[in-house]
């Protein structure tokens, strides 16, 4: 099997200051990786080298697009690039209004992926958003409503129905699931399992809680000072931590 | 009589050099926002002086001047406007739209059909029609430089949403030539149709956003819709009163104190000559 996305050697400084350095994987089909680490460990650095959000230094990350098959996404073109991002790929930002176009109604908001390729047709964009709502388990009657009368967790499940609305194949989420309530995480994480499973979705989760990517990662990276220090099935590293950093990670003794 | 104050039409040779070749550049990439360097003109900014300045690089002694605002020749930024050419290049000047070569306009486009040979000067105040959703110009320049124009769709998306039809009136975006999105300026969308393979040239000056945009005679222009809510160039449903026509853009004009209405054309030079041929609206005396 190809991997969906194969990151080679990846590396970002700011300045002399390294953001992450020489992080390789691949990913595959269906898979979910989890990305761990401590504040400032290089995860959010890294997660948006591989979306495209930031250029890094050296590396390649290669997806394996639907027309073409497998293209590094750092050297394509950046229109091919903006076209990844709101077809196969999706980006799940951890502030939801990072995410949301604070503006426009939840439909609105569900709506613009599928305008943005093509859709022109508004019964059908009204239906789609509608069933999208209601599988994030937004009630459909708040469709004309903007994000900003929403509840945090309602906006952050308003994002991810946003991004899911297309059919992404590859997922990007940044602590998806910070800055809310613990009910309301617990909550947010079942639907996103949910959701990973029912669509076959391959993401890449960064985060700080360990209890996510238990819950949603087949696999797990942990990161210290922007290197990967240890990488393995989720259990494996869980439970059974290799390196010093990763069994202290583990012990939460670091765990904020 | 030119006063010998000014060089011909207000601006230097240099300056309008300048904006002949902005005007040039979006003659060459039609529905494209080209930047120039706006100039001080001797008016507030949202009097036209993105117009202004188009209609100072495009004019020559020759040239007929007529200015319209709202459809009429004789409003007080129609007539400042008119008399600040009469002063500063000399030009003579018409309301009658056939009789013109150059007409600056604000918010309307002529009931009578341009002819080749005719340039239209419309007045813009914001010239970004996707400015709406992103206000962040590095954005909107990427949106266009790609072509990623889903948001604009959004706009209307949000329209139909919140009134159950595009609201959307006046400005009403277009797509030149399968292109560019592009702002009309203020103009009903009654008149979008009009900007399609028009015979005339069209340019379009923003002063205060420094942008300058134009369309070649004969260019395509669609306004935008939804397959189930296609584009309708709406109008009141009504005759003039006065001229009788049953197919010109109307404004609604309170005729006494008792509340009274009248639907009159909004374009005046074709409502008179409409009345001077004879016609007669129901209100007509
Ligand atoms: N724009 C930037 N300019 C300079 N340094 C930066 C910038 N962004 C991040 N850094 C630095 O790069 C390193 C990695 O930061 P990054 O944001 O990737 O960490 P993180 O693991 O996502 O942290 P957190 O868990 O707090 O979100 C840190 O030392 C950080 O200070
Ligand atoms: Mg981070
Ligand atoms: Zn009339």
């Amino acid at each position: 099997m190809i991997p969906l996305l194969s990151v080679s050697d990846i590396s970002k400084h700011y300045g002399a200051h390294i953001g992450c350095s020489d992080v390789s994987f691949d990913l595959y089909p269906g898979e979910v990786m989890g990305i761990v680490g401590e504040s400032g460990s290089g995860k959010s650095t890294l997660l948006n080298c591989l979306a495209g959000h930031l250029v890094p230094d050296a590396g390649t990350v290669v997806f394996d697009t639907r027309a073409d098959g497998p293209r590094d996404t750092v050297s394509m073109s950046e229109p091919e690039r903006r076209m990844l991002s709101r077809t196969d790929w999706a980006f799940v930002h951890q502030h939801a209004r990072d995410g949301l176009r604070m503006g426009v109604s939840a439909g609105g908001n569900v709506g613009e992926r599928l305008m943005a390729v093509g859709d022109r047709h508004y019964g059908d964009i009204r239906d789609k958003a509608t069933d999208w709502l209601t599988r994030v388990e937004i009630d459909a009657a708040r469709i004309d409503d903007r994000p900003t009368t929403f509840s945090g967790g309602m906006q952050q499940r308003l994002q991810i129905a946003r991004n899911l609305v297309t059919g992404p194949r590859l997922v990007f989420m940044d602590e998806p699931t910070g800055g809310l309530d613990v009910s309301v995480q617990a909550r947010l994480l079942d639907l996103l399992r949910g959701l990973v499973r029912d669509m076959g979705l391959s993401a890449i989760i960064v985060t700080h809680d360990l209890a996510v990517v238990r819950l949603l990662a087949d696999r797990l990276m942990v990161m210290k000072s922007g290197r990967v220090v240890e990488a393995g099935l989720t259990d494996q590293v869980l439970d059974d931590p290799q390196h010093a950093y990763s069994q202290l990670l583990v012990s939460s003794v670091l765990q904020v | 009589m030119t006063d010998q104050a000014y060089n011909f039409a207000y601006l230097d040779e240099q300056t309008k050099r300048m904006i002949r070749r902005a005007i040039l550049k979006g003659l060459a990439i039609p529905g494209y926002q080209v930047p120039f360097a706006s100039r001080e003109m001797p008016m507030p900014y949202g009097w036209g002086t993105g117009g202004v300045q188009v209609s100072a690089a495009v004019l020559t002694p020759d040239d007929r001047f007529k200015v319209i605002d709202q459809g009429a020749d004789d409003t007080t930024n129609a007539v400042s406007i008119r008399s600040f050419f009469e002063r500063t290049a000399g030009v003579a000047t018409t309301t009658v739209t056939a009789d013109a070569s150059i007409i600056q306009t604000r918010h309307r486009i002529p009931e009578e059909p341009l002819t080749e040979g005719q340039v239209l000067v419309y007045q813009v105040p914001i010239p970004e029609p996707l400015r709406f959703l992103e206000p962040r110009e590095s954005e909107t320049r990427k949106m266009h430089a790609l072509e990623e124009y889903g948001l604009m769709h959004v706009k209307l998306y949000e329209d139909i949403a919140r009134h159950g039809h595009i609201a959307t009136s006046y400005a009403y975006p277009v797509k030149v030539e399968g292109r560019y999105v592009m702002d009309p300026s203020p103009i009903p969308k009654f008149d979008n149709p009009k900007m399609g393979d028009m015979a005339a040239i069209q340019l379009f000056g923003a002063g205060r956003e420094q942008r300058i945009y134009a369309l070649p005679p004969y260019t395509q222009v669609i306004s935008l819709d939804f397959e189930d809510h296609p584009f309708e160039a709406s109008k009141a449903n009504h005759a003039c009163g006065l001229c009788g026509s049953e197919d010109s853009y109307l404004d609604e004009v309170i005729i006494d104190d008792a509340g009274g209405r009248m639907f009159v054309c909004s374009d005046t030079d074709y409502c008179e000559a409409r009345q001077a041929a004879g016609h007669k609206g129901q209100d007509a005396a």
